[in-house]
Parts: structure tokens; C-alpha cells; sequence
């Protein structure tokens, strides 16, 4: 429970799903071999812990915010433009690192403190405003970023597919440095995830709550809130930009297509929803639901399209279209709102909880 | 002090004239700075006329808001679905639009704009409907919910239009430029010019010399009040609503027409302009509204003109200006 931080699943269906999807994503190097589920693998855990840093925001302060991919893409940028412009080598790693976190932490900070100035309900609107400023900016500016190309590199010699670990002689399957490149992706948003459910289960996380429940009784207990949001919002800065480096490490290139379009923002959005607002256990179900959905769903429904127009329906070939498969996760993101907006975890939890809170009544 | 008697006129409020000053002296002010008179003359037009399209799709977002406390981050799927549908009229009388006179060109164009405005009209109506009404008085759920909507609505049009971009030529009569000595100005600005102050116009008329005008500006100022006194304000609403939604439709033909093409993409691009131009003009202040267009339009074409990397991040900048100046936009309407 420690390292839970005393805030288990609560349900013994999410429970075990959680566990196997913890194990299929550990095991997937051995599990499905071939490239494409290695990187679905390494998507999901990265954007489990994108999307619980931004639970930390929407679930457990109500703040939306849209400049989420703006620090993702800070993270991922800085990681690129280091292995780019000092060659691939770990101090080039570390000083991606060092400059991006800070960064992001800086310009959080920076939002945080001019949206307090202004009234609270600007600030879904101000950080939407700054996003797409930040996103025309890094194309703009394609000395620095490669523009609409973004930025390739080379990774250093120990993270190489080429660099044979432990050869397939020993147990079986070789391991490259590939594969460590998972295991570090994998374990480093693990800690984060770990990380955050400590800091939501912290006496900080709980100011965090009463301030989603009710901000003017919580600055009447006496809490700075302004402090604690923008104190969130660093925080969640942090870990997305963390994530970001982790993304662009496994993809080995940043662009805007990958870490900072307002489509990935939606994503984020739509992962939290499904998954389950202000849990932290409902980033892993939705970012795995919907990266999944994502890579396998889509040639499910070029199927169903190819057939639909053989059978000469009107316009459902189109709909059911592959490219169209946002659509249907914005329908059922609309849907998740209006009837369970606790998401699938709330909805696997609610059963038991309400026996529960029931009986002590 | 004196005394007040039942004759006396009632006290006027102050008039707030520092916002109005602040285009006109911006203007004034690009003028040594641009150099040439004749290509301020020219930046000055652009940035009129731009700033009123945008005025007229932003115009609708922020009376939503200040009247019913609604943030709808959807509203840029009215003005593409405005968009598009004036692709559908233009398309069949594609020789219409290029007959070189302005009648029949007009005779195409008004219709198309029309139909726009009722189809995002009634999307409107099915919007507020389905997804606003049942998450009233939550902030949090009318964010997700309407950018949802968003999602859904663009990706429809995706499927019904195709991705590609659709190109809207503007109507034969209205290319080319009136030309002053040396100064040109295009004639689709004038026109885009005039639409903007006749819908600012009737707004204001609307607003300040009509009952329904009354009954809005008061539910914008204290929506309780208006609801005790027996007014259904809910039903006040729904008609707002779907005016706002009317207007970024016939906003989106306008935009459609400045930059003679279509794409669903454009509500992504336009939300966040009509977002600063509202958070400047101060949330449900129309006034406000108005010089915020055009200052946006200002600061990008002046901008783009003497600093063009400036520019991708001068909206930001003037946001963050006229927030320090005045933390709630420049007329700060609501109570909230």
C-alpha cells in the first residue's frame, strides 16, 4: 500500500484490470513481437503519464487547461534540439533535461501567476490562446525547431537497436537497446504515475480537492489557493514535459505532429474523460483504451467501410471511414460526459461504493 | 449638494471613452511608424475590415456567456458549418458568381449567406439543446461537452466534404480595388467593412432601444433578478444562442470569402482569435467586443507589416497588455 500511497484501485475488476495491463505492457518485448506493438506499448505508458499529470489539473483542481501539450512539447523539443545540435551523447541527454523541465516549470509559473490576475474563468481560454502561439511559434522558428519537419536524431550508442545487451543465445530473444529504451520509458512514467498519486494523496492534494469543490470556502480555511494552483499547474508541467522527453526519446525526432498539435491536446482530453477525471488510475485505462482504439480500431473500420460501400449504403462508407475515427470517440466522449463523467473507473468503483455508502447509512 | 426632484433627469451613467480611444490612437500612432500614407491608408482598410468579421463571429460567443454564464468553446463550428454551406449555393451558380455585375453576383451571395446563417442557426438551436442544456451553471462539463461538439461537428464535415480544401472564389464584381490616388482598397473590404457596422449597429439598436434589448443587457447584468420578475430567461437564451450561432455563420461565408477558400480546420484557427477578442472586449460587454476585433486586426496587420515575426505572437501580446491594464477586459459587464 506504500507505494500506493494508500489509494488502491477500490474495485476488484479495475484491480485486476489495472494489473494486466501494468504486465502486458512489461512483457510486451516478449509478449508480441514486431515494431508496431512495441510502440503502441511505449505510446500508452507514455501518455499514461501525460494524461495523470493532466488529471492532476482537470480531476483534482477542475482547472482546464489547453497548454498541456505545450509543456509535452517543450520536454520533447528540448531533448531533439540537444541530440541534434550536440550529437548524439548522454551529456547532450542531460542537457535536454536541464533545460527543458525548467523551462516548462518557468513558463507554467509564468501563466499561473497572469491568470491570477484576471478572473478564474479566462484561464481555459488564456492557456488555449498561448498554446497555439507557442505551436505557430516552434514552426516559425525552424532554425531552432526544423519548422513543419521538426527535428530527427540519433539516440547515444547505448539506446541503439543496434546494441546487442545480451545476445538471443542466452534466453532466447535478444535484447537491444531498443528494448532498454522501453524499459526506461516504461519505469520512468511508472515512477511519475507512483509520484503522482502520492502528491494527490498529500494534504496538498487534498486543498487541491475542496479547492475543485468549493475555491471560496477553501481561501476562507485559510489556504492560499493561488499558491496551490499555480503550485499544480508547475507540477503538472513538470511531469508532461518529463513525458515529452520520454516520447521524443523513444521516437527519436520531435515535430508538431507528435508532441504539440491541438489534436493531441483533444487526446489528452478524451483519455482523462474516458478513463475517469480525478483518479490517476483512470489515465492508464484511458490512455490504453484510446491508443489501442487508435491503432487497431481504425483498420477494424476499413473494413466495415469497404464493405458498407460494397454494399452501396450512402454516405455510412464515409463516416465509417478509418480517418474518421475521431468522430466516434468525440461521440462517446460527449456521451462519457452526460452519463457516467466519472469514467470507467468511477464506473467500476461506483457499484461497490455505493453498497457501501449505503450500509453505513 | 442638490436636492433631486421627480422632474430632473435621471443622473447619465459615465461614459467609459478610454477603450474607444485606444484603436484610434493605435492608428495615429502607426503612422510615422508605417512611413508611406497611402499604405497606411491601405493597412488601416484591412484592419477595419477584418476586425468586423471578426467581430461578427465573436459578437454571438460573448453575449452567450455574459447572459447565461455559458463558455462555449464550439463556436467555431458555427462558422464552419456557415462556411460550407455557402459552398453548397455557390457551387451550382458558379457562372452567376462570375457574371461581372454586382447584382447578380449579389443575387448568389445573398441568398448564400441567408441559408448559412438559418443552417447554423438551427445547429445552434439543436446545440444548445442536446449539449448545453443539461450541463447548466457547470463550467468544467460545458468546456468538455462543447469541445466535443467541436470534434463531432468538424469531423462530420470532414465526412461529408472530404479533407481537401474547397476553394471560394470571391464573386467577379467584388475583385479588384477601388483605387484613391495612390491608396487601393480593396473592394471586399469596403463590403466587409459595411456588413460589420450594419451588424454592429443593429446589436446596439437591439440592446439599447428595444425591450427584448433591455431584458438581455439586464439578464447579463443580474440573471436572478430577470428571472424573479417573471421573465422566462431560459427561452431569452435559447434566441441569443442561436443569433450568436447565425452570426458566426454568416462570419464564417464572410471569412470563407477574404481568404476564397474552405476548410474544416478553420474553426480551429478562428476559436482561438475570437477567444483573445473576447477576453480584451471583457466577457458579454458587445461594445467591448468590437474595439477588441479591431485592435486584434490591428495588431496583425500593422504588426505583420513592420515586424512580421512579431506578429505570430501579437495577439498574445495585446491580451496580456489589456489584462494588466484592466484585469477584466476592457468593459467589465458581468457581476461574476
Amino acid at each position: 500500500m506504500m507505494i500506493l500511497s494508500g489509494d488502491p484501485p477500490r474495485s476488484r475488476v479495475l484491480t485486476l484490470v489495472l494489473v494486466l495491463i501494468i504486465l502486458a505492457l512489461a512483457a510486451t518485448p516478449f509478449l508480441f513481437p514486431g515494431a508496431k506493438a512495441l510502440n503502441v506499448a511505449a505510446k500508452i505508458c507514455v501518455f499514461a503519464a501525460l494524461v495523470a499529470s493532466y488529471d492532476l489539473l482537470l480531476g483534482y483542481t477542475g482547472t482546464v487547461s489547453f497548454a498541456h501539450t505545450m509543456f509535452y512539447g517543450i520536454g520533447s523539443y528540448a531533448i531533439a534540439i540537444a541530440l541534434y545540435g550536440m550529437g548524439p551523447s548522454w551529456a547532450a541527454v542531460a542537457t535536454g533535461i536541464v533545460v527543458g523541465l525548467p523551462l516548462a516549470a518557468l513558463l507554467a509559473l509564468a501563466i499561473g501567476l497572469f491568470s491570477l490576475r484576471v478572473a478564474a474563468i479566462f484561464f481555459a481560454m488564456i492557456t488555449l490562446a498561448v498554446a497555439s502561439a507557442f505551436q505557430v511559434l516552434a514552426s516559425q522558428l525552424s532554425w531552432l525547431t526544423g519548422g513543419e519537419d521538426g527535428r530527427s536524431f540519433q539516440l547515444p550508442e547505448l539506446l541503439r537497436p543496434g546494441t546487442v545487451l545480451i545476445s538471443k543465445s542466452v534466453f532466447g530473444f535478444e535484447i537491444n537497446g531498443r528494448i532498454l529504451t522501453f524499459y526506461l520509458v516504461f519505469a520512468i512514467s511508472a515512477l511519475m504515475i507512483l509520484a503522482l498519486l502520492r502528491v494527490v494523496n498529500s494534504p496538498f492534494g487534498r486543498v487541491l480537492q475542496a479547492i475543485r469543490e468549493n475555491r471560496f470556502r477553501a481561501e476562507a480555511l485559510g489556504f492560499r489557493t493561488v499558491f496551490h494552483l499555480t503550485y499544480a499547474n508547475c507540477l503538472a508541467a513538470l511531469v508532461a514535459a518529463s513525458a515529452g522527453i520520454l516520447n521524443a526519446l523513444w521516437l527519436r525526432y520531435a515535430g508538431p505532429d507528435t508532441s504539440l498539435s491541438f489534436s493531441i491536446m483533444l487526446d489528452i482530453l478524451l483519455m482523462v474523460v474516458i478513463g475517469g477525471m480525478g483518479t490517476i488510475y483512470g489515465a492508464i485505462i484511458g490512455a490504453t483504451i484510446f491508443i489501442l482504439a487508435q491503432n487497431y480500431l481504425q483498420s477494424l473500420m476499413g473494413a466495415a467501410s469497404k464493405a458498407a460501400s460494397e454494399t452501396g449504403l450512402p454516405l455510412v462508407p464515409g463516416l465509417l471511414h478509418p480517418d474518421r475515427w475521431l468522430l466516434w470517440l468525440g461521440l462517446l466522449f460527449i456521451a462519457s460526459v452526460y452519463f457516467f463523467p466519472t469514467g470507467v473507473v468511477g464506473r467500476l468503483r461506483h457499484g461497490r461504493g455505493d453498497k457501501r455508502a449505503a450500509a453505513s447509512h | 449638494m442638490t436636492e433631486l426632484t421627480a422632474s430632473d433627469p435621471l443622473p447619465k451613467p459615465k461614459r467609459d471613452i478610454a477603450p474607444i480611444l485606444l484603436p484610434v490612437a493605435l492608428a495615429l500612432l502607426t503612422i510615422p511608424l508605417v512611413g508611406s500614407p497611402s499604405t497606411w491608408l491601405t493597412l488601416t482598410a484591412a484592419s477595419l475590415a477584418m476586425g468586423m468579421m471578426i467581430f461578427i463571429m465573436a459578437s454571438g460567443l460573448t453575449l452567450v456567456f455574459g447572459l447565461m454564464d455559458v463558455l462555449n468553446f464550439g463556436h467555431g463550428a458555427f462558422i464552419a458549418v456557415g462556411a460550407y454551406v455557402a459552398t453548397l449555393v455557390f457551387a451550382p451558380f458558379a457562372a452567376s458568381v462570375q457574371a461581372d455585375s454586382l447584382w447578380v453576383n449579389l443575387a448568389v451571395l445573398a441568398p448564400a449567406a441567408l441559408l448559412s446563417m438559418a443552417v447554423s442557426g438551427a445547429l445552434g438551436l439543436v446545440v444548445e439543446r442536446v449539449l448545453i442544456l443539461p450541463v447548466y451553471g457547470q463550467h468544467l462539463k460545458q468546456i468538455l461537452m462543447t469541445t466535443g461538439g467541436l470534434i463531432v461537428a468538424e469531423q462530420t464535415l470532414y465526412a461529408l466534404w472530404g479533407p481537401q480544401i474547397i476553394p471560394m472564389p470571391l464573386p467577379a464584381s467584388l475583385r479588384g480595388s477601388f483605387i484613391l490616388g495612390d491608396v487601393a482598397i480593396a473592394k471586399y473590404r469596403v463590403l466587409a467593412t459595411l456588413i460589420g457596422l450594419a451588424v454592429f449597429i443593429a446589436i446596439q439598436l437591439v440592446l439599447n432601444r428595444t425591450k427584448l434589448g433591455l431584458l438581455i443587457r439586464a439578464g447579463v447584468e443580474n440573471r436572478e433578478m430577470v428571472e424573479a420578475l417573471g421573465y422566462r430567461i431560459r427561452r431569452l437564451f435559447l434566441g441569443v444562442f442561436m443569433t450568436g450561432s447565425a452570426l458566426a455563420g454568416l462570419g464564417g461565408v464572410m471569412w470563407a470569402l477574404y481568404r476564397e477558400q474552405v476548410h474544416a480546420s478553420m474553426s480551429d484557427e478562428l476559436t482561438v482569435l475570437i477567444f483573445v477578442v473576447v477576453i480584451i472586449g471583457g466577457l458579454g460587454s458587445i461594445g467591448g467586443c468590437f474595439i477588441g476585433a479591431i485592435l486584434v486586426a490591428m495588431v496583425a496587420n500593422y504588426g505583420g507589416f513592420l515586424v512580421p515575426k512579431l506578429a505570430l505572437v501579437s495577439n498574445i501580446l495585446l491580451m496580456v497588455a489589456i489584462l494588466m491594464w484592466r484585469p477584466r477586459g476592457l468593459y467589465a459587464v458581468t457581476s461574476r
